[in-house]
């Protein structure tokens, strides 16, 4: 009757919760659909390569405006390979080419030809972020080097128009594009939605079941029966760790089929890390769903536990563009942890002995919660 | 052979509020209990300590003579209970609750069919908890504190909110129960006919404190041959309540007349005499009935009497 580990117990315990969360149709929804829709999402907008439109303003030097020579390199790579535009903006002519480019893909330039106080104009909305100013010099141009957009277009451009004889289409006969498997975004993105899945399951999943239970007294009712309350835990826990295997797999299996993502390194060690990740998350779940009754309150708690990490840990973006005084913080964070050690799987084909140190800080970090969860819970 | 429980000079306070004040009692096996009391009168933090769920500030509550400190498992085991107010998991069915409470007791299938039909929810055995009425949520409740076969069973508020056939099925499953088992019952509830008919001994309960105790007709006793006439005078609301008070204050005997229900009421010890008196005394003053009523005493006539409160206000 004592005996620590009641089979029956748990297994009914687990069967329980696994009827609940599979009897709920959002879940369906939030943690295999929606994962598969932001992937999609994201993977086409930064994967495939459309066609990238660019508009440069052109300001003619009013000076030199009736010499021929003045305005000749544009004029003439206008007349060589643009043609003009069909609409025009606010009565300015406008004037197209198109650099083909197998690597690279399609980039248009667009011209628009106008004066400085229109061209800032059309800058500060966005519209553009290079203009080009015709001067007894050559061509000037004007952008924010700290733009990349800028920075791309003006390297694009000032090849074009350097004055060699070079046709638009071999611009980037240089270039090599980096195509191979590993290097590209969603080859990035994949891991990163798996391992926020495993956060949001858990602390949705676990945290929010929790207060509810406890708003709704269901908790107290139960730790008034003879069951044992660490079974309840470990249940919750056990079926969060199968939800997001399935939740997990089906992400990777779409990843796999529409993007031909694979996983370089090894199985065993993305299993020991996923499981750690879990336990990290399951353990942090606890201690935030640990006091309070209110759903309100556990709302505004988990919030502050996902949305912090959601952003800084390199989920969608890599978190190197942070400032350097604050990697070392971000680092360390759980959901970090575990997005690096997934992709250094995925990506860098790492094995145990590199993701044995990731993997044994977040089953650190869930032992310590967890147990720090325990002793501050309360069941009634 | 030790009382079934026993509470002995237990005090809980919560902050400000002292809900408890030094209570003692104790329950012999098989008998039938109920804290009888207003809202906010202590019962429900009182049964909440026997059932383990919070510890007395002070005092000593021990059941089958073992206390919870180092019997929990124990006592789990040997209590059965329901909350005020409980919701179940949703989305399980009435027959998975059930089984799943099972499991803590280590019960079998067996146990969960007898469960479903002693609380006569075979029929919702596979509806979800959350789609059950009022009524058929209590009766669940009551089948989860009956799964392991309590030996003391303790019941908050078991038909609170209820309609008054919701709440006749849950007397009768449990006098059902009073008749075949052996279990002592401990129920809390401010409705006096629940405590009449389902309890032998009755605690009655204000601001923290047992005001009275014993079994009903002790707590009756010397009141058997009074009689309570409520009444309500018709006439025309002009004649303000203030009017009326007036002109009853000077009867005969003395009527207790509530403004706010424009009722009056009067406790008659010998209705043949006395009922003729307050008749011709309305007469004189030119009062009319609307109606009235004549009734034995009850607890909640009791009640009111000790504390110039009503049991349900």
């Amino acid at each position: 009757m004592n005996k620590w580990f009641q089979p029956i117990q748990m297994a009914h315990l687990v069967l329980a919760h696994f009827k609940e969360v599979r009897r709920q149709p959002a879940v369906i929804f939030w943690g295999i659909i929606f994962p598969i829709l932001i992937s999609l999402g994201l993977g086409l907008a930064f994967t495939r390569q459309a066609e990238v439109e660019r508009q440069v303003a052109v300001i003619a030097d009013e000076t030199k405006a009736e010499t021929h020579e003045a305005r000749s390199r544009i004029e003439v790579l206008l007349q060589a390979h643009g043609s003009p535009a069909s609409e025009t903006q606010a009565g300015m002519p406008q004037y197209k080419v198109t650099i083909e480019d197998e690597a690279l893909g399609r980039t248009r330039f667009v011209f628009i030809d106008t004066d400085w106080r229109h061209a800032i104009k059309l800058l500060k909305q966005g519209s553009i972020s290079l203009i080009l100013k015709e001067t007894d010099q050559g061509l000037k141009y004007h952008f924010d080097p700290l733009n990349p957009e800028a920075q791309l277009a003006y390297l694009k451009l000032s090849k074009l128009l350097s004055g060699q004889d070079t046709p638009p289409s071999s611009i980037s006969s240089g270039v090599e594009p980096l195509t191979v498997e590993g290097a590209r975004y969603i080859d990035f993105l994949i891991p990163g939605l798996i391992s926020m899945g495993v956060m949001m399951s858990c602390m949705w999943g676990i945290s929010y079941g929790m207060i509810e239970k406890r708003s709704k007294k269901m908790l107290r009712r139960m730790v008034a029966t003879p069951m044992r309350k660490s079974h309840f835990l470990m249940a919750l826990m056990v079926v969060r760790i199968v939800m997001n295997f399935i939740e997990a797999g089906i992400l990777f299996l779409f990843a796999a089929l529409v993007f031909d993502i694979s996983i370089q390194g090894s199985l065993f060690a993305l299993f020991v890390i996923f499981v750690a990740g879990n336990i990290a998350f399951g353990g942090i779940a606890i201690l935030t769903c640990s006091h309070t009754a209110n759903t309100e309150v556990g709302n505004g708690l988990i919030n502050a536990v996902v949305l912090p990490m959601s952003v800084l840990s390199g989920i969608f973006f890599s978190y190197h563009n942070f400032p350097d005084w604050s990697l070392p913080v971000i680092e360390k964070l759980p959901l970090t942890v575990l997005a690096d050690g997934i992709r250094r799987i995925f990506i860098q084909g790492a094995g145990v002995a590199e993701t044995a140190v990731p993997a044994m800080i977040l089953l650190a970090v869930g032992i310590c919660f967890f147990s720090a969860g325990l002793r501050v819970f309360k069941w009634h | 052979m030790h009382p079934v429980v026993e509470v002995a000079d237990v005090y809980k306070s919560f902050r400000t509020v002292q809900a408890v004040c030094g209570v003692s009692f104790s329950i012999e096996k098989g008998r039938s209990t109920a804290l009888l009391g207003p809202n906010g009168a202590g019962k429900t933090t009182l049964v909440e300590m026997i059932e383990g769920i919070q510890a007395p500030d002070k005092g000593e509550i021990r059941i089958l003579g073992k206390n919870w400190k180092s019997h929990a498992d124990e006592l789990h085991r040997a209590i059965g209970l329901s909350l005020q107010e409980t919701r179940f998991i949703d989305k399980l069915t009435v027959y998975e609750t059930l089984r799943l409470f099972a499991s803590f007791y280590d019960l079998d299938k067996s146990r969960v069919e007898e469960s479903l039909d002693l609380v006569e929810l075979s029929g919702k055995r596979n509806a979800y908890t959350v789609n059950l009425s009022g009524g058929q949520r209590q009766r669940l409740a009551l089948g989860l504190s009956l799964i392991n076969r309590p030996q003391v069973l303790l019941l908050d508020e078991p038909t609170t909110g209820l309609d008054p056939n919701a709440r006749r099925e849950i007397w009768s499953i449990l006098l059902e129960l009073r008749a075949r088992s052996q279990t002592s019952l401990v129920l809390t509830t401010h409705y006096m006919e629940e405590a009449e008919k389902l309890c032998d001994y009755i605690m009655i309960m204000d601001q923290g404190r047992v005001i009275k105790e014993g079994r009903l007709d002790d707590l009756l006793a010397g009141e058997d041959e009074k009689k309570v006439i409520e009444f309500t005078l018709a006439g025309d609301r002009a004649h303000d309540s203030n009017g009326w008070a007036d002109v009853l204050k000077d009867a005969p005997f003395h009527i207790q007349w509530n403004p706010q229900t424009l009722r009056g009421s009067l406790v008659v010890s010998d209705m043949e005499s006395e009922i003729p008196q307050f008749f011709s005394f309305l007469q004189n003053q030119q009062l009319r009935l609307r109606d009235m009523e004549c009734r034995r005493k009850t607890l909640d006539d009791l009640f009111t009497s000790m504390t110039g409160r009503r049991l349900i206000e």
